[in-house]
Parts: structure tokens; C-alpha cells; sequence
């Protein structure tokens, strides 16, 4: 088991995992210091891992299927920003929403295009490949500029001053609601990638194949008192969990089968429980 | 005397009929995508649930679930939490519920073996509310997230324990419970309609005279409406939130009367399965009142049971996409005719109230 631990295919493994974490943590952090609270990231995940495998399956293209999943959490995105601020409906409320009618919508389509009730077709994907598949570059490059532009573009300074101070965008005329409209869709769309990458790394979808991971992304947002770099890394934590149940499984330790691949829940609690809420949220956050 | 609703309650009201029409017509939107006739399918969902004993007996089993996990997410929301591990709660009220009732003596009179059990479901729900309120209360945990996780957590480590001690001879149910601790059926034509319908009753109304007439009732309303308003009068905001929630987890753990002492009579791996989050939808279109929910549970019970009945006709995923559906829906239309009702206020002077 300890030996299991420095070869090249575990940390690759881990890489893998932690790439739709990452995005939704990434996507979440962007979404949540514009001053939304995003409670949808799983209904991201779930339409974009679900369009990925669709437009992947229709087209032949596992590229076009990347494009497909980030466009679809974009739209979630988009939804969830008109129930939420242009109709002033509880944040919370709508994320639980949204993740409920994806869960089931996801489902709903299979029998609606193919029939089916859990796995869609196959569609060609990326598999356990890391350096070939975009959707990893994707979540290098934003773990990289997101963080940055958080603090150094405009577009950024705007997004954490409609998050935290909305008045003061409102003096300088510029609309709160339009940079959380922006904020919000890149957001959306970096989840989607995320989303994709739960699908195409295992050629087709699979009913509730999210599985909590938007809800772990986001209580590593918190964790790391919304600073996106953070959070990613938080992320690559719960990745090395995630790897280490999965070695636990197959390596035939004592731990139970059923128990081993709850570590990263549990450890997600345990983590809250002693750090909890420490982090300070954007102050505006959840408030029109 | 004429019952004369409140203005609030008018509102509550129009808020819950309103989502009800949208969800109705979302659902009509998706029968047309899916090529079917909507009026058709409806017509045929009524039609099993008033016509068919059978059916009727499957509805009220559903809603009598639904009830107790409806109750349990309206007293958090009440008190300003969102608790959605109504599921892990319910969970692990059936496991405690089925193992105690089962290893009580054979001859366990009835008096003695269904409180104990009662006691047993409601003690395993209120185990896992608890450590949500006191993650909440002392470490200022989100609960949705917290709630999340144990949903999860739960789930497996109810399997592992069915797995390792309960399942017997390859196949997912554990030993039976005495005699003594199973409720009768209500003897709709074989259905799992039972008594546990009463404790249902019994937790609706005690909840609605708890949050109408008492002290209690008021405290956690008051952290739900403005938690620093709450503890500048006085009012310990994190015992009442731990309080909230461990009620609240017991209301889900007494589902367990229904599945395992109603029905089963055994633990069953997916015994009882979403109930706790369609509890969601109960609660938020019962707009968090104990009678609204009540109705919104015999509302999306029909939904339930009539989306199995009418199974031939349309996927049960878009039942179940409706459930979803009516969170949304009420979210908005709460706003929408809470603002209307501002627009529409005239000032109190002269008026008495």
C-alpha cells in the first residue's frame, strides 16, 4: 500500500481526479466573490458532463464535447442568474433547486434522446490520458489566472467589488449585476469543463455521476475563505483522499468496500468541524 | 365561526397555488416534448389515485413519509436552517428503528414494543440533526454542506453495517421486528397504507400549536426571521439551532414508523429512498406551516404514486424532475407575491388591527 504511493500512476491518478474539482472550485470561487451564492455547482457538473457526452457522441469529437460542457454550465449559469437576481429568489433555494431537477433532467434526457435509463452511448474522450486532454490544461491555466486576475484585471477588481462593496460600483457606474452576470457565466463555464471531464475520462455519461463533488468543491470555497488558489489546493487534498479510497479498494485492505470511498466526506467534515467557517465571505454574498 | 385567514397565511396560500399551476405546467411542457398528451396523463393520475383503493393506500403510504421528512426541513427553515439531510436522517432512523425492533424479546407486548420503537427511529435522526446543528452552532459549518456530506456518509455506513451484520443469507433485508412493534395496515386493498398516518397527524398538529402558542414556537422563529435580532432579546441562538435541528432529525428519523413498522417490518437496503429530499419540496411548498405541509405532502405524494401508475405512459424521471420543479417554482413565486403585496399596502392609519 505505502509503495502504491510514489508511482508515476497514483499521482497521475490524482491529477485526474482532481481536475473536476478543481474547475468547480475555481468556477464556484469566481461566482461566489462576484456576490452570488452558488449553491448549483453540481447541476453544472451534471448538464456539462451530460452535453459532453452528447455533442461528443453526435459530432464524433471529443473537442467539440469539451466546448459542448462548458457552454451548458454557462447556461445553468445563465438560468440561475435570472431566477436569482433579476426575479430576487432565495440563492440557496434556487442552488438546491437546480441540483434536484439536474439530477433527475439528466436522467430525463437519456430516456428522451437515447432511450436509455443510466449510461448514455459512448462518445470518444480523453480517457486516463492527462497531457493530451484540454480539459487538464483548462484547469492548469485557470488555477493560474484566476487567482491573478482576481487581483491584478479589471474584470477581477470589478467582480470582488460587486461581491463586497456594490454601492461603490454603482458611484463609479458600473452595474453590480451585470459583473455578476459576467462573473457567473465563466463561472459556469469552467464547471462545465469540469463537468466534461467526469464523462469524457470515462467515454460516456452516467446517471448522478457528480456524486457530491459540487458540494466538496464548494466546502473547500469556504475552507479557503473564498481565495480561489486555495481553494484548488484544498482540492487537490480531496483528490488525494479520493485516490487513496480507490487504492484502498482495489489493494484489498481491511478497510470495508462500502466504507472506503467515503473518506473524502468524511474528511470534508472533519476539515469543517475544525476550521469551520473561519474564512470571511464576500460581504455582499447572497444579497441583491 | 368562519375561519378568516390572515393576511400572511392569503399570501402563503396564493404563494403555494401559483407554484403549484407552474409545476403543473412545466410538467404539461415536458409530456409535449416527450410526445405524449399531458391532459391524458393527468387525468389518468387522478383517476388511479380516487378510483383505486390500491393506488389510493400507495399515495397515503408516500405521504405519510413525506409528512414527517416535510415537517422535519420546515422546522429548520423555520428557524432559518437549511437542513436537506433529511435523507441521512431518515436513513438512520430505520436502521435504529429495524435493529432495535428486532432485538426486543418475541413476546414484547405492543404498548411497550412500539414507543420503544418510535423512540429508536426518532433517537437515529436525531443523532445525525444534531451534529449538524452543533457543526452549525459551534463551528459555524454550513449546513447544506454538512448535511450533504453526512447524507452520503450515512448512506454508506448503514450499507456496511447491513452488509457485515444485518443481511441475511445473500439478500438485502435484515431480521424481522417482534410482533409487538409492527402497526397495522389501513387495509386498502392490500396497500402499505398504516397507522403510522396517525403519528403523522399527531406531529403535525403538535408541531403547529408548538410553533403558534408557545414560547418555543416563537424563539425559533425569531432566529430564523433575524438571528441578531433574536439574540439581542435574549435568545441563545446556537442552543436553539442545535435544538432545531435535533428535532428536526427526529421528525425524519420517525419515518422509519412508516417504512420499517408499517410496511416492511425489516431493515432494507433503499428502504424509503428520497423521501427525505422530497421532503424538501414539501416543506418549501407548504411554505414551513405543519397543515401546509401536510397537503403539500398529500400534493407530491400523488405526484409520487401517481407517476409510478401512469408509468406506461411517461418516465418516472419526470415525476421526479418535478419535484425539483416545485422548489423552484415556489422560491420564485414567494417573492413574486410578497412584492406585490408591499406594492399594494396602503399605511395602517385609522385602521384597527
Amino acid at each position: 500500500m505505502i509503495e502504491e504511493l510514489f508511482t508515476f500512476v497514483f499521482w497521475s491518478n490524482v491529477l485526474r481526479i482532481a481536475v473536476p474539482y478543481v474547475l468547480s472550485a475555481l468556477g464556484g470561487a469566481i461566482t461566489e466573490r462576484a456576490g452570488l451564492i452558488d449553491l448549483a455547482l453540481e447541476a453544472k457538473l451534471l448538464f456539462g458532463a451530460f452535453t459532453a457526452a452528447a455533442v461528443g457522441h453526435a459530432t464524433g469529437s471529443a473537442y467539440a464535447g469539451v466546448a459542448g460542457g462548458m457552454v451548458a454550465g454557462a447556461l445553468v449559469a445563465a438560468a440561475q442568474t435570472f431566477f436569482a437576481l433579476r426575479m430576487g429568489a432565495d440563492q440557496v433555494i434556487i442552488g438546491v433547486a437546480f441540483n434536484l431537477i439536474a439530477l433527475a433532467g439528466t436522467r430525463f434526457m437519456l430516456q428522451l434522446f437515447y432511450n436509455v435509463g443510466s449510461n448514455s452511448p459512448p462518445s470518444p474522450g480523453f480517457g486516463d490520458a492527462l497531457v493530451t486532454n484540454p480539459i487538464f490544461w483548462i484547469a492548469i491555466v485557470a488555477s493560474i489566472l484566476v487567482p491573478l486576475a482576481l487581483v491584478h484585471a479589471r474584470w477581477g477588481l470589478r467582480l470582488r467589488a460587486a461581491g463586497d462593496r456594490p454601492d461603490s460600483l454603482v458611484a463609479v457606474g458600473v452595474s453590480p449585476t451585470r459583473a455578476r452576470v459576467a462573473a457567473a457565466l465563466v463561472g459556469g463555464a469552467l464547471t462545465g469543463a469540469g463537468g466534461a471531464q467526469l464523462s469524457l475520462s470515462v467515454d460516456g455519461f452516467v446517471a448522478d455521476m457528480s456524486g457530491g463533488r459540487g458540494y466538496i468543491a464548494l466546502a473547500m470555497i469556504i475552507l479557503a475563505g473564498w481565495r480561489p488558489a486555495w481553494a484548488a489546493l484544498a482540492c487537490l487534498g480531496v483528490a488525494f483522499a479520493n485516490a487513496i479510497s480507490i487504492e484502498l479498494q482495489i489493494s484489498g485492505s481491511a478497510i470495508p468496500r462500502e466504507l472506503a470511498p467515503l473518506l473524502p466526506y468524511v474528511l470534508t467534515v472533519v476539515v469543517l468541524a475544525i476550521w469551520g467557517g473561519s474564512g470571511k465571505p464576500p460581504r455582499a454574498l447572497g444579497k441583491l | 365561526m368562519i375561519w378568516r385567514p390572515s393576511a400572511s397565511t392569503t399570501r402563503e396560500l396564493q404563494a403555494a397555488l401559483i407554484a403549484l399551476l407552474a409545476t403543473i405546467a412545466v410538467g404539461s411542457a415536458l409530456m409535449l416534448i416527450y410526445g405524449v398528451a399531458p391532459a391524458g396523463v393527468w387525468l389518468a393520475m387522478l383517476d388511479e389515485i380516487t378510483r383505486d383503493p390500491y393506488s389510493l393506500g400507495q399515495m397515503l403510504y408516500k405521504a405519510t413519509g413525506l409528512v414527517l421528512c416535510g415537517l422535519s426541513v420546515a422546522l429548520a427553515l423555520d428557524a432559518g436552517l437549511f437542513n436537506i439531510g433529511a435523507e441521512g436522517q431518515m436513513t438512520a432512523g430505520v436502521l435504529t428503528c429495524a435493529v432495535f425492533g428486532a432485538a426486543l424479546p418475541a413476546d414484547t407486548p405492543s404498548f411497550i414494543a412500539v414507543p420503544l420503537c418510535l423512540v429508536a427511529a426518532a433517537a437515529g435522526g436525531a443523532a445525525v440533526g444534531a451534529l449538524i446543528g452543533v457543526l452549525r452552532a459551534k463551528r459555524n459549518a454550513h449546513e447544506v454542506i454538512t448535511s450533504i456530506m453526512l447524507n452520503v456518509i450515512v448512506a454508506g455506513v448503514v450499507l456496511w453495517i447491513g452488509n457485515a451484520v444485518l443481511f441475511r443469507g445473500g439478500t438485502t433485508r435484515g431480521g424481522q421486528i417482534v410482533d409487538g412493534a409492527k402497526l397495522p395496515e389501513l387495509g386498502l386493498a392490500g396497500s402499505a397504507a398504516n397507522w403510522s398516518i396517525a403519528i403523522a397527524i399527531v406531529m403535525v398538529l403538535l408541531l403547529a400549536w408548538l410553533r403558534s402558542r408557545t414560547t418555543w414556537g416563537q424563539a425559533w422563529r425569531a432566529v430564523g426571521r433575524d438571528p441578531e435580532a433574536a439574540r439581542s432579546v435574549g435568545i441563545s441562538v446556537g442552543r436553539v439551532q442545535i435544538l432545531v435541528m435535533t428535532g428536526a432529525g427526529a421528525l425524519a428519523g420517525l419515518a422509519a414508523a412508516n417504512f420499517v413498522m408499517g410496511h416492511k417490518h425489516a431493515f432494507e437496503e433503499g428502504l424509503g429512498r428520497n423521501t427525505g429530499f422530497i421532503g424538501i419540496s414539501v416543506a418549501l411548498l407548504g411554505r414551513t406551516n405543519p397543515i401546509g405541509v401536510a397537503f403539500a405532502a398529500i400534493a407530491l405524494g400523488t405526484l409520487s404514486a401517481g407517476g409510478l401508475a401512469v408509468g406506461d405512459k411517461v418516465p418516472k424521471e419526470l415525476t421526479e424532475m418535478l419535484q425539483g420543479v416545485v422548489v423552484l417554482a415556489v422560491a420564485i413565486s414567494s417573492v413574486w407575491v410578497h412584492r406585490r403585496s408591499i406594492a399594494s399596502e396602503r399605511p395602517l392609519v385609522g385602521k384597527v388591527t
